[in-house]
């Protein structure tokens, strides 16, 4: 009989965990950033395409998602053929190739959340900088991103979030290589499918805390767009 | 600075096409005056660079901003924009949101009299520390005139700057502005559709009209021409620089004087000596062939007959009269016209009703 105690390989999922979502959230923000800008200020015929395809995420279940990235990302794939060219050797069952597919998984959780605070603000404040000898990245980042901060932050929590809360995709690309893919949702998976209830217990219950305490937070610090936008 | 301005401009809009061809002083203040989609704003978005006229030209003060070759983009003219709304960072305090233009357009040490005299002109030296959603509508577009005003710009451009204020925040604002126009050394281009405010404020009046402008030049004389009355409507009248020359504070009235004559006026509280303005409508005004002694109307001037023109209504026709040599409008009937035998060059007496002191 084990201890009921969470033990080394559920603190290194916990820490695999934390660094994945942490490095997904980064590197969201910055991909992120400029596709949410894009689409919130053009008038192109692409605006439609584009933004379903970074809503696809949302509707799709994770295994397409992580199956068509394994295709891409194996021997035979494209993105295979490239990261081997490149040296690197192939993505899949990796913490890279798990990286990639948190990107792909998140995007519209980081997304949305920027477009929408760059739609709010509209285009005036633009205007009124210009009018104040501020240039465009100037603008961008003395005018935009402080009146955008509301959206950074919604969109900073609700990609770490969901890429906590990831599984299928890390199943389908990731499998469960402790130290590298073994995320805490499969190592709760892994406990179950072991009878280790008392482990996943532990996990799952730091879990549903995690999120409630996230949630809390989204909704205490950052109601509407109140404070962002006063027209009147 | 008293260089002229020229803007000539070709802008398509789905209502309406701007098309215009100006040369506006250097200086004091000019009206953009017109109905809502004339074309007012968009012709002074034009001149900041905001919209992007085809083959368009621009020149300020000697320097050129468009032609056929070149567009300065906005964030390189030396301009200040007020906007209708609210304009301020919500995340910058009042003091954050005068600096971000002032740092911005290299002023240096030898302007921070310079700041100081622009907060006391507008009366914002006390808010500095404030949040921009404290502040009422009025507070907020005064910051955003010495925001605009700390750039230091060689042109001023102000988008209906009461408009979004209620009639006691406009009467409030009103006497910044007038101050303003007193002190400022820069050309204003101030876009409005209200007759009242142009009275006060403006030096010279561009009458806009589907995009077109159907009238340009001093304001005292564009308003006296008879070709405009349907731009004006009821509004229709002349607006006179006068001086306060006698208080008569028994009756609390004033007289003031004008090139031509002098009118009898409410006392604004005025000093002898001070400038003022004062507008008479047509419709206040009424024509007598001989002077009538007994009436209840103090204001009653001789005059000669200008010219004659058809009014908006068929029943009515507008006289233009000179008093000396001031302009004034009058509104009466065809009929009364006809049966006094009215012409130009006939001598008569004019009777005003109401005289308003608008500055």
């Amino acid at each position: 009989m084990q201890t009921a105690l969470p033990d080394a390989s559920d603190l290194a999922a916990v820490w695999l965990t934390f660094k994945l979502a942490s490095l997904t959230t980064l590197t969201l923000l910055v991909i992120g950033t400029p596709i949410a800008w894009w689409l919130a200020r053009t008038r192109s015929r692409l605006k439609g395409p584009i933004g379903a395809v970074v809503a696809l995420p949302l509707v799709l279940p994770p295994t397409v998602l992580g199956f068509y990235l394994l295709i891409l990302m194996g021997p035979n794939g494209p993105v295979g053929a490239f990261t081997q060219w490149l040296g690197l050797g192939l993505l899949p069952f990796t913490f890279w190739g798990l990286l990639v597919a948190s990107c792909f998984y998140s995007l519209p959780f980081v997304v949305q959340p920027l477009q929408n605070a760059f739609e709010a603000i509209g285009q005036r404040p633009w205007e009124v900088a210009a009018t104040l000898r501020a240039g465009p990245w100037d603008t961008f980042f003395s005018v935009m991103v402080p009146l955008a901060r509301p959206g950074f932050i919604t969109a900073s929590i609700l990609g770490f979030a969901h890429t906590v809360g990831e599984f299928g995709v890390v199943l389908m690309i990731g499998g469960s290589i402790p130290g590298q893919t073994r995320v805490i949702s499969v190592q709760i998976y892994d406990r179950v499918e072991a009878l280790e209830y008392a482990q996943a217990h532990w996990l799952s219950g730091g879990l549903l805390v995690f999120a409630f305490v996230v949630l809390l937070a989204l909704y205490t610090f950052n109601p509407s767009s109140r404070g962002r936008t006063h027209h009147d | 600075m008293t260089e002229p301005i020229r803007a000539r401009f070709r802008l398509p809009r789905r209502d309406f096409c701007l098309d215009v061809d100006l040369t506006l002083p250097g200086r004091g203040i000019t009206a953009l005056f017109g109905p809502s989609g004339s074309g007012k704003t968009t012709l002074l978005r034009c001149m900041a660079g905001l919209e992007h006229a085809q083959d368009g030209l621009l020149t300020v003060a000697g320097d050129t901003w468009q032609d056929g070759q070149r567009l300065t983009p906005t964030h390189q003219r030396p301009l200040g924009y007020v906007f209708q709304e609210a304009s301020l960072f919500a995340h910058l305090t009042v003091a954050g949101n005068l600096d971000f233009g002032a740092r911005r357009s290299s002023v240096t040490s030898a302007c921070a009299v310079d700041r100081t005299a622009i907060l006391d002109l507008l009366g914002i030296g006390h808010l500095l520390q404030r949040q921009p959603a404290g502040l009422s509508g009025g507070e907020r577009q005064r910051v955003a005139i010495a925001r605009a005003l700390l750039t230091r710009p060689r042109l001023l451009l102000m988008d209906e700057p009461l408009a979004a204020l209620d009639l006691a925040r406009k009467n409030e604002f009103l006497p910044y502005l007038e101050r303003l126009h007193r002190k400022l050394d820069i050309p204003v281009i101030y876009v409005s559709h209200s007759p009242d405010e142009v009275a006060r404020l403006a030096d010279h009046i561009v009458v806009m009209d589907a995009g077109r402008a159907v009238a340009v030049g001093p304001l005292t004389d564009t308003l006296a021409r008879l070709d405009l009355p349907i731009a004006l409507g009821e509004d229709v009248g002349v607006v006179l620089d006068a001086v306060v020359t006698e208080r008569d504070t028994a009756w609390h009235l004033a007289r003031v004087a004008f090139p031509g004559g002098s009118l009898w006026v409410r006392d604004g509280g005025h000093a002898m000596g001070s400038p003022v303005r004062v507008r008479i409508l047509a419709r206040d005004v009424s024509i007598a062939l001989e002077k009538i002694d007994h009436t209840s109307i103090q204001n009653c001037l001789s005059a000669t007959v200008d010219q004659m023109a058809d009014d908006h209504h068929p029943a009515l026709a507008l006289l233009r009269l000179q008093v000396g040599t001031s302009p004034v409008l009058a509104r009466l009937t065809h009929r009364s016209a006809a049966a006094m035998r009215l012409a130009p060059g006939m001598s008569v007496w004019v009777q005003i009703k109401a005289v308003a002191l608008v500055g």
